[in-house]
């Protein structure tokens, strides 16, 4: 075997990877990227007022709930079925908090007229298809028509709101559990310290290795620090840019409703 | 105490080399695929108990479609009884398993044509919502099989790729059949309203 065959081979095997991977990043192409914000008017149905409006009662409904509910515009979503294309991009964004899988997607499409709301996993229990179905034929359906697409948006989520009431209000975000894990993380930490520092100091006949101690522990009181400070920079950085602390990873196993309008 | 220090590390070896050919993955991403067939068979189980109900609510309005109905019924009945152990996924069955489903859907878009003809059972708001949690199962169902094919393939991939397939024929790992999209049943049958 010439040296230039196995070069050729190594060129064509080169080739064909790269050609996968772009293959591969086609179908994500069809998706807008991973939003900070819960109102996504991308095909400007909405005014910038009223994107703010919406915008402020979702994030609150968040905070207070932790559920996420999501409003998505697009002018045209190809070949999709607007079903498929609201699961799939719930999923992708991973709208709702992992585990619970309380998040939902509204769907506006311009051409065609379309509209699904896709509900996460954990919101199929209050908000079954048949309730959403007639959420849609009731408030969205005779909004849109007259051109009033805010006054579709805001009643239909608040509708929403009042049917989940009661159902997740406990659950506040980012609440005890975390405190606690926080605590429990910050006493191994100090105990890891000690016991370190005092391995050092033990050891301490030759001055380079109770050194290395002091090291440690400043490295791991830095980590410790540095740690706190970037989990509260994720909350006020979401606060300033709209105030959610982010999609948690919710799954969507393609429960809604919804319809052209 | 040499014979004890040398079965530590005979043990410890054959954990190691287990692992690093794969053993371990192999049950994990078996487990997977499992629990994703579980999810499709939920759908469609589920999608057939709606057609249940569904088939009652038309029976009080409808009275001459008998004929209509018994076919759903027998169709459902058929469909219900083709169930798929996840050790059997191979291509024949998994082609048994979804003619029988697609047959049920097939009567199924018989009887959503019924409607249109009894004006009072379109009005009936609890049939409006059994047909919306219908299209809504039939979502359900193509993203079940979706994810399925999925994990399907992660696994397929996994098991072939050296130093793996060693371990694979050695252990019986075999390679699991996808969800065809023969005849466009990839896509969510669509029942339009």
């Amino acid at each position: 075997m010439t040296f230039h065959s196995i070069a050729n081979k190594f060129l064509t095997l080169l080739f064909f990877c790269f050609a996968g991977t772009a293959a591969y990043a086609d179908e994500s192409k069809d998706f807008p990227e991973k939003s900070s914000v819960l109102v996504n008017d991308y095909a400007h149905f909405l005014k910038p007022e009223e994107t703010n409006r919406l915008e402020r009662k979702l994030v609150a409904y968040n905070d207070s709930t932790s559920t996420q509910i999501v409003i998505v515009t697009m002018t045209s979503i190809g070949e999709y079925a607007a079903s498929d294309y609201a699961q799939q991009l719930g999923q992708r964004w991973g709208i709702g908090q992992k585990g619970k899988d309380n998040g939902l997607l509204i769907l506006v499409v311009k051409e065609p007229h379309d509209f699904f709301i896709a509900t996460g996993y954990g919101m199929e229990g209050n908000l079954p298809d048949g309730k959403l179905k007639r959420l849609f034929e009731e408030i969205v359906k005779p909004n849109f028509k007259q051109g009033n697409y805010y006054g579709g948006l805001d009643q239909v989520t608040d509708a929403i709101i009042q049917i989940m009431s009661g159902t997740y209000q406990e659950d506040h975000k980012g609440g005890k559990a975390s405190g606690n894990k926080a605590i429990f993380i910050f006493i191994v930490l100090i105990i890891l310290i000690a016991v370190f520092s005092s391995i050092a100091k033990r050891g301490g006949g030759n001055g380079g290795s109770s050194g290395g101690g002091g090291f440690l522990a400043g490295m791991l009181l830095g980590s410790l620090a540095s740690g706190g400070f970037s989990s509260r920079g994720g909350y006020s950085g979401g606060s300033s840019s709209g105030g959610f602390g982010g999609f948690g990873g919710g799954s969507f196993g393609g429960g809604g409703a919804g319809g052209s309008w | 105490m040499k014979k004890i220090i040398f079965n530590v590390i005979a043990f410890a070896f054959a954990a190691v080399s287990l692992s690093s050919c794969g053993y371990n993955s192999m049950v994990e991403k078996q487990e997977e695929v499992d629990e994703k067939w579980s999810q499709v068979q939920t759908q469609y189980q589920r999608r057939s108990d709606l057609i249940g109900n569904l088939v009652e609510v038309v029976k009080g309005y409808a009275k001459h479609e008998n004929q209509t109905l018994v076919e759903v019924t027998a169709a459902r009945a058929r469909a219900t009884q083709v169930t798929l152990d996840p050790d059997k996924l191979t291509p024949e069955n998994i082609q048994k398993f979804q003619q029988a489903q697609d047959g049920l859907s097939a009567s199924l878009g018989k009887l959503m044509l019924i409607h249109e003809s009894y004006p009072e059972l379109k009005a009936n708001t609890n049939f409006l919502e059994l047909q919306s949690e219908v299209a809504g199962t039939e979502n359900r169902i193509g993203v079940a099989r979706r994810n399925f094919n999925e994990t399907v393939k992660e696994y397929n991939t996994y098991i072939r790729k050296f130093p793996n397939n060693l371990t694979a024929s050695m252990f019986g790992f075999e390679k699991k059949a996808y969800f065809e999209s023969q005849s466009g049943a990839d896509k969510a049958p669509k029942i339009e309203f």
